[in-house]
């Protein structure tokens, strides 16, 4: 191997054959290379994936209220239902040992007023645990808190947007705003990671929302979190269970299906973390088929190197060379070629996808990356291969009489 | 130096064979410069290529410096080859991307030289074929006449006891076949053994000895007056 006749051989055919070794070269290096830019590409979409379940709660389940569809308990078909206080003391009496936290949410349309300036924001009556369950961070001041809720507090907190097209530059903490005929005073601004329409939101408790409306008990959705360790088929068997109590309730047949629709984050994080899965083995596999493809091309190239140069292998063994030099001249070519073009190809692979990191977010591939690990073993899988699939054509070489070498033409 | 007895060589094609040496016993002493004779097809190749351990007799007994040559794996047939045997091909059978040094230094690299003296000794047996200025040129680079005195550097440089010639002069014009036949007779003069297949009869005359094949068996066997070459 350290050999430096042998290297000076290799070098002179590698020369000799400029043509033959760019093709067995190329082949390898588009195996690696684009085993690894899929594979990095399947990693950015599960990238994608928990990125976008990160930064909101996973242990919600959301209700909300829709119409009856089909007639029961007496009562016709195409009723609405509604969600009230007594719901949400039912939720938490009756499902106590998961349900953690509640947030009744109420969402309206009103002017929003200051300085005899209007801004037009969405506004959402909630509790206080609607900061855990949409991930807001504050900025500055306090979110609403349980004292708000029980003293029906005219108070709200404001998105990063919002503090910044009413307030400029002047601190919005303490100031006063008008939503409808309403005076509210501004305690906190908060941000949030998933974007500008979270951030233009106003907040205010719901129970200042439900004094408004004369004492109203209702409430619109209501979001509910429960205890982590449930998981996702645990989540699914709190949804239903929570389902089956609010119909019965509300005397809804238990079969309507949009009398109380859910959505449960915990349950859609867990279908499309298998989904990116599926998707990185699918792409995994069509990786690991252009690296047989590759491997398969190595072969025919060696077996094509070994038959061009019977003749030169004849002459050769004629000058007193031993099959055993025979068949470390041809592998050790066949390593060098496949080993430095499978990097080669690896180090593009790597660059590609480091280069084309940003640019792909829009195709929700995010941080495309491989493990240095998972580089080098497929790079090295492939030298391997690419070792066996030289070594056969050299044994056979170095087995051929010497006189059928020499009369090849 | 070569000593064969009752050999035998058939080639098998599927279903038919080929009778091609028919019992051929022949003996040839150190120094010899032998030409063997005979119609195409009458065995010559073969019975060389047995002799250069290129391929394998069937029956019969071959001796080389009374080494007895019998089953032999690849490794010591090669180890051989390279010991005791030069040879020389009508059609040079150089490596076309190696220049002439490099051609003459490979049988000393098969035999682990170290290279600095491999290089040495190669070029001064390509100063004996008078080629030592041709030494870095590629084998496209030489002449006819030049690759084959290349051919016979390289077939002497592992200082072997016989060298072994299938119609050295087969592929050259009439004043180059001269040139090279002289320096046959000048490295046998030397002391080396030679054995040159040819169909010229002219080519013959300057060995000192013809052995005549004919259907597989030697029809005839003389010592001869050598035609020495002179001023060249
Ligand atoms: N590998 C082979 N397989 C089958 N038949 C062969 C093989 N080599 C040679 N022969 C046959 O054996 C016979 C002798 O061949 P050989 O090459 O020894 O002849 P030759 O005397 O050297 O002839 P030439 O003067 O044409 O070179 C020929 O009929 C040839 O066709
Ligand atoms: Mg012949």
């Amino acid at each position: 191997m350290f050999n430096i006749e042998r290297w000076k051989e290799i070098f002179q055919s590698i020369q000799k054959n400029k043509l033959r070794t760019v093709l067995s070269g190329t082949t390898v290096s588009l195996g690696i290379l684009i085993f690894i830019v899929l594979f990095g590409l399947g990693e950015g979409l599960k990238n994608s994936y928990s990125d976008l379940f990160l930064r909101q709660a996973n242990n919600v389940l959301f209700l909300y209220p829709g119409k009856t569809t089909k007639p029961y308990g007496g009562f016709k078909t195409n009723r609405r239902i509604e969600f009230d206080n007594s719901d949400i003391s039912d939720i938490k009496n009756n499902f106590s040992d998961r349900v953690e936290l509640i947030n009744p949410t109420i969402r309206y349309g009103d002017v929003i007023k200051y300085k005899l300036e209007s801004y037009d924001f969405s506004i959402q009556a909630v509790s206080p645990s609607n900061q855990y369950i949409e991930g807001n961070v504050l900025m500055k001041g306090r979110y609403i808190n349980q004292k708000d809720i029980d003293t029906k507090s005219k108070v709200v907190v404001i998105g990063r947007l919002v503090a910044r097209d009413i307030f400029k530059t002047e601190d919005p903490i303490g100031k006063f705003i008008n939503i409808g005929s309403r005076t509210y005073k501004v305690v906190g601004v908060f941000q949030d990671l998933d974007g500008d329409n979270q951030e233009s939101f106003l907040y205010l408790p719901y129970t200042t929302r439900q004094q408004i409306l004369m004492g109203s008990d209702k409430v619109g959705n209501i979001a509910i979190t429960f205890n982590d360790k449930l998981g996702g088929s645990g989540a699914i068997k709190l949804e239903n269970e929570i389902k089956t109590f609010l119909k019965k309730k509300k005397s809804i047949d238990p079969t309507d299906p949009s009398a109380i629709r859910t959505r449960n984050v915990a349950d859609e994080l867990d279908r499309s973390m298998q989904f990116a899965g599926a998707l990185q083995v699918i792409v995994a596999f069509v990786g690991i088929g252009t690296l047989i493809a590759g491997i398969i091309g190595i072969s025919n190239i060696m077996v094509f190197i070994v038959k061009e140069r019977t003749k030169e292998l004849g002459v050769r063994k004629a000058l007193g060379a031993k099959p055993s030099e025979i068949i470390k001249m041809i592998l050790t070519e066949s390593i060098f070629i496949t080993s430095l073009s499978g990097f080669l190809g690896m180090v593009i692979g790597i660059i590609f996808l480091n280069t084309i990191d940003k640019g792909l977010q829009e195709y929700f591939i995010t941080r495309p990356e491989v493990g240095i690990g998972t580089a080098l073993f497929a790079t090295l899988v492939l030298i391997i291969f690419g070792v066996i699939a030289g070594y056969i054509p050299a044994k056979r070489a170095a087995e051929i009489k010497p006189i059928v070498a020499l009369n090849d033409e | 130096m070569i000593e064969i007895n009752k050999l035998h060589k058939s080639y098998y094609m599927g279903s038919s064979s080929l009778h091609v040496l028919k019992g051929i016993d022949f003996n040839v002493e150190d120094g010899e410069l032998v030409a063997i004779m005979g119609s195409s097809g009458s065995g010559k190749s073969t019975l060389l290529n047995i002799l250069g351990m290129l391929d394998n007799a069937d029956d019969g007994t071959y001796d080389l410096d009374k080494i007895r040559i019998e089953n032999l794996d690849e490794k010591t047939a090669a180890e051989y080859r390279n010991k005791f045997l030069g040879f020389v091909f009508q059609s040079f059978n150089l490596i076309t991307y190696k220049n002439a040094l490099e051609n003459v230094a490979l049988p000393l690299y098969y035999q682990g030289i170290p290279r600095k003296e491999r290089q040495k000794t190669a070029l001064s047996f390509l100063e004996k074929v008078g080629l030592k200025d041709w030494a870095t040129h590629l084998p496209s680079e030489l002449s006819g006449g030049q690759k084959q005195r290349v051919a016979i550097a390289r077939a002497l440089a592992s200082n072997p006891k016989v060298l072994l010639a299938d119609e050295p002069t087969g592929a050259l014009d009439s004043n180059t076949s001269i040139e090279v036949m002289a320096l046959i007779q000048k490295i046998n003069n030397e002391g080396k053994t030679i054995l040159v297949v040819t169909h010229e009869h002219d080519i013959a005359k300057m060995c000192k000895r013809i052995v005549h094949l004919r259907d597989g068996v030697i029809v005839e066997d003389k010592k001869i007056k050598q035609n020495i070459i002179k001023n060249v």
